[in-house]
């Protein structure tokens, strides 16, 4: 699993560190777990199939989150991520491989094949009732799992990352603001008979918020639907630029957002798998922008064939629609933005994809007090801050220019200054001006290096 | 005009880039034997410790030289005809320069231990060391790290890592002794014993013993003790590569003698980084620089010379950083072992024993002249300003949260070090209103 271009260079691999003690329980619980949700999957009996599904989701919780417990209890507090790139479940070996194919197979069954999750969706009927007053779906399972997931991993990397507290304050954040606002106030309003509205989720990510028909709906619901859509536009259009000059974009992806929230906790173990090459730079560039681009104009052709002054826009905006809806919304943001995360990392949606993402990258190039300063001349090119990067930006490129990070892609989560081993990178909001300057200790050669 | 340079690290990789960007029609060769293309070598560890895979620790993209024209030959340069402008390479080719830039490297220094040649016995300082330590660490139970400085700290964590039990040897009698003060020393002593090393001062290796197939098995130390030891790492200091210097017949020492320049005795020929020795350092600055940032600032400095800029080597301010497990060490201007005689020394400590601040200054003006930090960022920028302006302790101490690095929500020290200060220094009133840290209380008023 070594990369070499030099033949002299193939380092032996250490055999595999023997099992922890304790490890082997905690495991087995998760493996017993997993087990127990295919019984309840495959279970017609209901009251059967629930003890299933809640045997399996305690014994899952209860297991990931003892072997969390020991796998980063065992060594001092701090970034050790030893024999990431020899552990097949990090480094794209098998394991991973299977673990990709069956996080893409769940999406794929969740959104076309739906009855096959039949008897779990049953099973959480109580649970739907008592919440939102209402039978459980497809979606309140996703919602379920994804908020678990959240919770359970966010654990996790609240242990993995007590050595910090702006990583415990990002992960706190993120884990209250997807249980909250990305699951339980939805299912309260359903259950007071009002829109099921996500308040942290707004066009273009949920971009159905801003369209004509939900835009709509909502204005007919009361008073509290004029507020959702009221607070969509001001959240669209006037937070997100405030926030984002002040803050940068992390304000939202990195501690608010939900596809965020499970990117920094459920897939924390495969941050460094995204590529940092100029090619997939230049592949970002190329979807990213022209996926913005397509959001705005189906927007803004809706409006337009809503107010009536094109006739027979539908034409356009039905297909287009279906499509976005299709390939970006469901196969793109959901099959392809998690299945993929232990092969392509924790952020292939955000960086390849979310227009949300390219709006806020936008405005944080050019329009943000937000910066990830590098310390004079002490970068040694290691290679551990780009190793640590989510979002695939080639961190060291700058670290040893001594230029500060003012990238688009940047979401904040702070890792690079957390791997860093010299103290040359720091996540700051400071003055405007001369944000791009670069150290007077390091003379960044004029050379390409994109 | 053709631009040879042998070796591909820092310093020689600076020298390249920096003459492209200052001549851009020159031809600009890199002759390299260790590898390919440039990479980072203090990242060597994380190759070892599987945090990193080689790719990720070269610091260009490898099409970076092919679209930058700049030449990779890896090949051994064996000779030099100064008089006729060659470089001899093993393969049997002939380089022809117009400037030459040696920019060889260290070897180890070891004292020949009797042993030493034993399979498992090796130092650390390029690819096939780490290659090497690799595969003779595989499954073995115990290993010994002679010599107390920044390699060997790297050696013990990377054995430690992998489960392997270190006994870890010091000459002196304290950790670091040459460059460290002794709270620094007792600091990281105990730090490194928490982490389970048994770490020996006043402890010298005096031979290490062989199994039947040639292998080490055990060292015997100074006190007569035998140690069981499948591998051991020398760490006990480097030297310049001065092979090739020789070869072509330079005037060395320790190292390649070097002018203000870095021009060797040969005309056209020049040498940087750990290879070059300066033949008048200016006062209280060392002849021969073996650091990263040093490499880099002379490749920068000779490349300017070379490209029809004479610029003499002016290193400004001495910075230095490492990581000693998981505690962070920088250091900005003078903070030597031992403390001048018109100089005072103010040091605070964390009772957790995982911070550390010291700030000499002198007794006359109270100009700071240098700083220690351990698991306390620091901004360089700030540091420079505040040494270069001989900012006296007083105002340091008080703004010294705008020389704060630390990330975000990181628990602040700055006021429990005022109030030490003014316990240890009653008589030296702090300057100025404290200073907010970040970029906006980095700005100074």
């Amino acid at each position: 699993m070594q990369d070499f271009s030099d033949a002299s260079l193939a380092l032996v691999q250490p055999p595999a560190a023997a099992t922890q003690p304790g490890e082997k329980p905690a495991l087995g619980a998760v493996a017993l777990g997993l087990l127990a949700l295919l019984v309840a999957a495959a279970d017609a009996d209901v009251a059967r199939a629930r003890l299933s599904l809640g045997l399996a989701l305690l014994l899952l919780s209860g297991g990931a989150l003892a072997w969390a417990w020991l796998a980063f209890g065992r060594s001092a507090p701090g970034w050790h991520p030893h024999d990431l790139w020899r552990q097949a479940s990090t480094s794209r070996g098998t394991v991973a491989w299977a673990t990709g194919v069956a996080f893409t197979g769940f999406y794929v069954v969740l959104y076309w094949c739906p009855w096959l999750l039949t008897n779990l969706i049953r099973a959480l009927d109580p649970f739907s009732q008592s919440l939102r007053h209402r039978a459980a779906d497809q979606w309140f399972l996703y919602g379920t799992f994804y908020t678990l997931a959240v919770l359970v991993l966010g654990g996790r990397a609240l242990w993995k990352y007590r050595f910090s507290r702006y990583h415990l304050a990002r992960t706190a954040s993120v884990m209250f603001f997807q249980l909250g606002f990305g699951f339980l106030l939805p299912g309260l309003l359903l259950a007071l008979q009002q829109p099921e509205y996500y308040f942290t989720y707004f066009w273009p990510l949920k971009y159905d918020y801003l369209f004509p028909g939900t835009v709509a709906q909502l204005l007919h619901g009361g008073g509290l639907g004029a507020f959702m859509v009221f607070w969509g536009v001001v959240m669209s259009f006037l937070a997100t630029p405030v926030l984002t000059y002040f803050f940068g974009k992390r304000w939202y992806c990195a501690w608010v957002c939900g596809c965020g929230g499970l990117a920094e906790t459920a897939g924390d173990a495969y941050r460094h798998l995204s590529d940092k090459s100029r090619q997939a730079w230049r592949w970002e560039v190329r979807l990213l922008y022209p996926i913005l681009g397509l959001i705005i104009l189906l927007t803004a052709l809706l409006w337009l064939g809503a107010s009536g002054t094109v006739p027979a826009l539908g034409v356009v905006t039905g297909p287009l629609g279906q499509f976005y809806g299709f390939a970006i919304g469901s196969v793109f943001s959901g099959v392809i933005g998690v299945g993929f995360y232990p092969l392509m990392g924790s952020r292939v949606w955000c960086r390849f994809g979310c227009p949300m993402a390219a709006y806020l990258g936008l405005l944080q190039k050019h329009f943000s007090r937000f910066r990830i300063s590098t310390n004079g001349g002490q970068c040694i090119s290691c290679g551990n801050c780009s190793n640590a990067c989510e979002m695939g930006i080639d961190v060291k490129q700058y670290a040893q220019r001594g230029e500060p990070i003012v990238r688009a892609a940047c979401v904040g989560c702070g890792l690079c200054a957390t791997a860093c081993p010299r103290g040359v990178l720091n996540l700051e909001n400071g003055p405007q001006t001369g944000r791009l300057a670069s150290s007077a200790f390091v003379h960044a050669d004029s050379l390409r290096i994109l | 005009m053709h631009f040879v340079i042998i070796g591909n690290g820092i310093a020689g990789v600076t020298a390249a880039i920096t003459a492209r960007r200052l001549a851009a029609d020159a031809r600009i060769t890199l002759v390299a034997a260790e590898s390919v293309h440039h990479y980072s070598r203090p990242a060597l560890m994380y190759l070892y410790l599987g945090h990193l895979r080689y790719a990720d620790v070269k610091p260009y993209e490898d099409w970076f030289w092919m679209e930058n024209r700049l030449e990779l030959v890896h090949a051994l340069a064996t000779g030099v005809d100064t008089a006729a402008r060659t470089v001899q390479l093993a393969t049997g080719a002939d380089l022809s320069y117009d400037h030459l830039l040696l920019a060889t490297g260290s070897v180890g220094r070891f004292a020949d231990w009797p042993g030493q040649q034993l399979h498992g016995v090796q130092g650390f300082y390029g690819l096939p060391d780490v290659a090497s330590m690799a595969r003779d660490t595989q499954s073995i139970r115990h290993a010994v790290v002679v010599g107390g400085g920044l390699i060997g700290v790297e050696l013990a964590e990377m054995l430690h890592s992998r489960g392997i039990h270190v006994t870890w040897l010091v000459r002196e009698s304290r950790y670091w002794q040459s460059v460290l003060p002794p709270e620094e020393s007792a600091l990281l002593e105990a730090h490194i014993r928490r982490q389970g090393i048994d770490f020996r001062t006043n402890t010298e290796l005096r031979e290490l013993a062989g199994d039947a197939q040639g292998r080490v098995r055990a060292v015997v130390t100074s006190t007569g003790q035998e140690l069981p030891a499948e591998w051991v790492g020398l760490a006990t200091g480097v030297q310049p590569n001065l092979v090739l210097a020789h070869a072509a017949g330079l005037a060395t020492d320790r190292g390649i003698l070097v002018n203000e320049l870095l021009e060797t005795s040969a005309p056209g020929v020049y040498a940087a980084g750990d290879c070059a020795q300066h033949r008048q350092p200016p006062p209280g600055e060392v002849a021969v620089e073996q650091l990263w940032y040093t490499g880099r600032m002379q490749g920068e400095t000779v490349a300017h010379t070379i490209c029809g800029q004479p610029t003499p080597y002016r290193r400004g301010q001495w910075f230095n950083s490492a990581k000693f497990f998981t505690l962070e060490y920088q250091t900005y201007g003078r903070v030597p072992a031992e403390l001048p005689a018109d100089t005072a020394s103010f040091c605070w400590q964390h009772p957790n024993g995982r911070h550390l601040l010291r700030l000499n200054f002198q007794l006359a003006g109270h100009a700071v002249t240098g700083v220690n930090a351990l698991g306390l960022r620091q901004r360089q920028d700030v540091w420079e300003r505040w040494l270069h302006a001989q900012t006296p302790i007083g105002t340091v101490v008080a703004q010294l949260a705008a020389a704060n690095f630390d990330a975000e929500f990181t628990r602040q020290h700055e006021p429990a070090i005022r109030r030490e200060f003014t316990r240890q220094f009653p008589a030296i009133p702090l300057a100025g209103a404290p200073r907010r840290r970040g970029l906006f209380g980095a700005w100074a008023g």
